[in-house]
């Protein structure tokens, strides 16, 4: 089994574009591929495919529930709370949880000598698996609105599309923080998806940089080449970083997405360049067990 | 007046924009809170006149002198941060959530929590006010509390020097550094584009802003790339009682004004684009 995150550090650069298309080319030519959409906050890959839904799992965490009856207002509940989720007025014998502050983690109830708490689930999201071709393929982690952090989605449904054999690619969300570091450490390579733009050279410099101390490969691809100016491409050089491929700055390809269509169905270059790159990963990070 | 510009979808042109928002009039507050992928600073060159430091939480270490590894701690955590592999206890820094509760429950008191303090906040000046900025260390969490951090530092700014107009450039998404970008301020402006995850991303986030009564403003950008979905947008966003502030053509000097290190309106204040950033933000003004 492979892992491979498509990912960057500037949202809007073509992640979805890659890893759809990449999905879509490889379970065309018959290759054991799933495809999981980590981006919890904003799910867009569905959208590309003519699906089923299979299942879907409501992700949970526990929250406390204090009974005022038996709590003694000894604050050390509070004390064990490190995300100011508990709210306490001894004097006047108020104590509330703050739901949309607490993370779950169970400290207070550890804490409650006077068996004061119990718990209950509130939901964060869920993890929907659908199926393509009749074949259950495409796992999504869907945060919901209101919620602080992706986090837990994205980590169950990374963990829901395991699989021994074939390859898993996983829609990493943008940015370098907590929800991209969970999603690429689970994978074996990474595609970094760029834009030739200052803005863009700027986030992948934060992105290499985060990799580099993860300890994790990665290979760039430039999306909208031609716009801007050769800026990336001197730092791939000089940071020795393979560009796996150019995709070029096209309006069809602009249009075809933006009406949810495949791009490598119009356009047989941008499946070559896509094909290029698997082809890359695979000869230089593959692992052998794994032919179609 | 405190001015969110956010998107939902990343790479819409919320920071094109909110540039060209911070020059438009004379003398601005402008706050870069996408601590992920700040990226204001290379068109402004701000002044680094404060630095301080976040601590984005706390990550548990296990001192193995005195580690018996009984696995208590493993028992304990919720967030699939320790393992107990062939009797040996590890905490994965990438899962910990900072909680502490293993540190506690410890028998042999063998797990300190020590403080994530990569991540800073840089205050100064550019060439049109002032300017506040983060930068999050790579796979840090609680970016809220810094951009709750960097709101209020702006705020002080402004307030120090009589800049009655804060421009706050957000994060992408939905989650925490959103919700701390949006909590409380007087105008929230979407930017979208005519895609399908443009509009998918638009409607959550829209959802997300209106459970802090605000009523958002929205503009579609690039909607020539895909006239059909412009329309759609825009009939959802006015079916929803949402107001269109404005539309901008897809338009490459974005990408040349960023090259010469300036904003749309300063590279090339005549033309249509810049006219309409004009009209759309003396609409939200109002």
């Amino acid at each position: 089994m492979m892992k491979i995150a498509i990912a960057s550090g500037k949202g809007g650069t073509g992640k979805t574009l890659v890893s759809t298309n990449l999905f879509s080319i490889l379970s065309g030519k018959g290759y054991k591929v799933s495809l999981v959409d980590c981006d919890a906050e904003a799910p867009n890959s569905v959208a590309f495919f003519d699906v089923k839904l299979v299942e879907s799992t409501e992700v949970y965490h526990k929250v406390p529930v204090i009974d005022t009856s038996k709590c003694t207002f000894c604050g050390k509940c509070q004390e064990y709370c490190n995300y100011n989720a508990i709210f306490l007025l001894p004097p006047v014998k108020i104590i509330q949880t703050m739901e949309d502050l607490c993370h779950g983690c169970g400290a207070c109830s550890v804490a409650c000598a006077h068996n004061a708490i119990s718990e209950k689930e509130v939901s964060l999201g869920q993890v929907k698996t659908f199926s393509t071709r009749g074949k259950p393929s495409i796992v999504e982690a869907r945060m919901n609105i209101g919620v602080m952090s992706p986090v837990p989605v994205i980590k169950r449904a990374i963990r829901e599309a395991d699989s021994p054999s074939g390859y898993i690619l996983l829609d990493s969300p943008p940015g370098t923080s907590c929800p991209f570091v969970q999603t690429v450490a689970t994978a074996d390579f990474v595609v970094l998806v760029t834009e030739p733009t200052p803005f863009g050279l700027s986030d992948l410099r934060q992105s290499v940089e985060t990799l580099k101390g993860m300890g994790k490969p990665c290979g760039v691809i430039i999306n909208r080449a031609g716009l801007g100016n050769g800026m990336v491409q001197e730092y791939l050089t000089r940071e020795n970083i393979p560009l796996l491929a150019e995709i070029p700055f096209d309006k069809r390809i602009a249009e075809y997405y933006s009406k949810g269509v495949l791009v490598h169905t119009q356009c047989p270059e941008v499946e070559q360049l896509l094909v290029n790159v698997f082809d890359i990963i695979i000869r230089d990070h593959g692992d052998s067990s794994n032919k179609r | 007046m405190e001015i969110a510009v956010i998107s939902g979808k990343g790479g819409t042109g919320k920071s094109s924009i909110s540039a060209a928002f911070a020059t438009l009039k004379q003398g601005v507050a402008l706050a870069d809170c996408d601590v992920d992928a700040a990226n204001l600073y290379i068109l402004f060159s701000p002044t680094h006149e404060e630095e301080e430091v976040y601590i984005a939480g706390h990550k548990a270490i296990i001192d193995y002198k005195t580690c018996t590894h009984c696995g208590l701690c493993a028992d304990y955590c919720r967030f699939d941060a320790i393992s107990l592999d062939n009797g040996r206890i590890t905490i994965s820094e990438i899962s910990c959530d900072g909680c502490f509760l293993c540190s506690r429950v410890c028998p042999t008191r063998s797990i300190s929590m020590i403080m994530n303090d990569r991540s800073r906040m840089y205050s100064g000046s550019f060439r049109n006010g002032k300017m506040v900025h983060g930068r999050l260390a790579p796979g840090e969490e609680n970016s809220g509390k810094l951009v709750n951090m960097i709101r209020n530092k702006i705020k002080q700014v402004a307030e120090d020097n009589n800049l009655d107009t804060i421009i706050l450039d957000g994060p992408p998404g939905i989650g925490c550094p959103v919700i701390s970008t949006i909590a409380g301020v007087d105008r929230v402006v979407i930017v979208t584009e005519p895609t399908g995850s443009g509009l998918h991303d638009m409607q959550r986030v829209v959802e997300l802003v209106r459970k802090f009564n605000r009523e958002p403003y929205i503009i579609i950008n690039k909607h020539d790339l895909n006239p059909e979905m412009s329309v759609n947008i825009y009939e959802w966003a006015t079916a929803n009682g949402l107001e269109v502030a404005g539309h901008l053509p897809f338009d490459p000097a974005f990408v040349d004004a960023m090259l010469q290190q300036k904003t749309i309106v300063e590279h090339l204040p005549g033309s249509e684009t810049s006219l309409k950033l004009r009209t759309i933000w003396n609409k939200i003004n109002t």
